[in-house]
């Protein structure tokens, strides 16, 4: 069986797929966002008790970590399909997914305060997990200041993929910022933490919460894309034909 | 579990509402302010259908 993959790189036929998939994607986030969030607060009070109830930050936090590490990845990896192809679709997937991503950082950097204040006594630290944090926010921010500085669109997908990309390295630098390789030489406050070590009943309601994040990255991320579409088609012939009879 | 212990959070109530809240917030803003922005575009582009179908006739 053989799929003309390139059929859906054109923004006609993506538009409206993207809109038949973006309920499906909700839905699924929305559920499994219940379910989490009930074992998460539920199934848990024997392990989290009093003094340990502040743990349950972690069920919006690790998911928005990850969420915007993968963000930006998934943006670059769009950025760099179009500078290399020069798909228009690319560049309008990696516009629509900035703005989410940005979203994410910004709810890990808050989350993660108020996770710091109760288990470390600060706000805020250099640590370098959440300096590199930081400056991921930095580099969102940085792509959609681009994107809107430059009239050109062509230019500024391209100038912006260009500074996806090399922003690109923070990545690993967040991933890796926990392995210190002398623990008298560093504080970093992030410790490294494995998924196989944590209580059953914590790791299924992170792993929840994981997944209803991606799925909602995706909905999101589609009910974008379709906006910049139409923005950017208006021009064409088929956008004026649907919205002339979308009345 | 009664209700204000759920509230209360074992004294943790602030730092985890103030967490789940700012996530829940900012999530439906996105929904929302993605939504407004569709029904925009849609509007101007029908404004500029009918002017288009104003000028031929």
């Amino acid at each position: 069986m053989s799929i003309n993959w390139f059929k859906y790189s054109s923004p006609q036929t993506f538009y409206p797929l993207a809109g038949k998939l973006t309920p499906w994607f909700n839905w699924t986030a929305g559920i499994l966002a219940v379910i989490g969030l009930y074992w998460g607060f539920f199934e848990t009070p024997h392990i989290l008790s009093e003094q340990k109830q502040y743990y349950r930050i972690l069920f919006v936090h690790v998911p928005a970590a990850w969420m915007s590490m993968w963000l930006y990845l998934m943006m670059v990896g769009w950025a760099v399909v179009g500078l290399i192809f020069n798909t228009r679709l690319s560049f309008m997937m990696a516009a629509a997914i900035a703005p989410s991503g940005a979203i994410m950082t910004f709810l890990t950097l808050w989350t993660g305060a108020f996770w710091g204040q109760t288990s470390w006594g600060t706000w805020w630290d250099w640590d370098p997990r959440m300096t590199s944090e930081l400056i991921l926010l930095f580099l969102y921010v940085g792509y959609m200041a681009l994107q809107s500085a430059i009239d050109d669109t062509r230019r500024a997908d391209r100038a912006s993929a260009l500074l996806a990309l090399v922003g690109a390295i923070c990545i690993p630098i967040i991933y890796w910022s926990v392995n210190c390789p002398d623990p008298n030489e560093c504080t970093a406050l992030h410790q490294q933490s494995s998924m196989s070590a944590v209580e059953p009943n914590i790791r299924i309601a992170w792993l929840i919460m994981v997944v209803s994040f991606w799925m909602y990255a995706f909905a999101i991320a589609f009910m974008r894309v379709r906006n910049v579409i139409l923005e950017r088609e208006r021009n064409a012939s088929w956008v004026a034909e649907m919205t002339g009879n979308e009345k | 579990m009664s209700w204000s212990e759920f509230i209360s959070m074992g004294g943790y109530g602030f730092y985890v509402w103030m967490s789940f809240g700012m996530t829940a917030l900012l999530i439906a803003a996105e929904v929302a302010y993605v939504k407004h922005q569709r029904r925009n575009i849609l509007k101007r582009l029908q404004r500029m259908a009918q002017m288009n179908t104003e000028v031929k006739q």
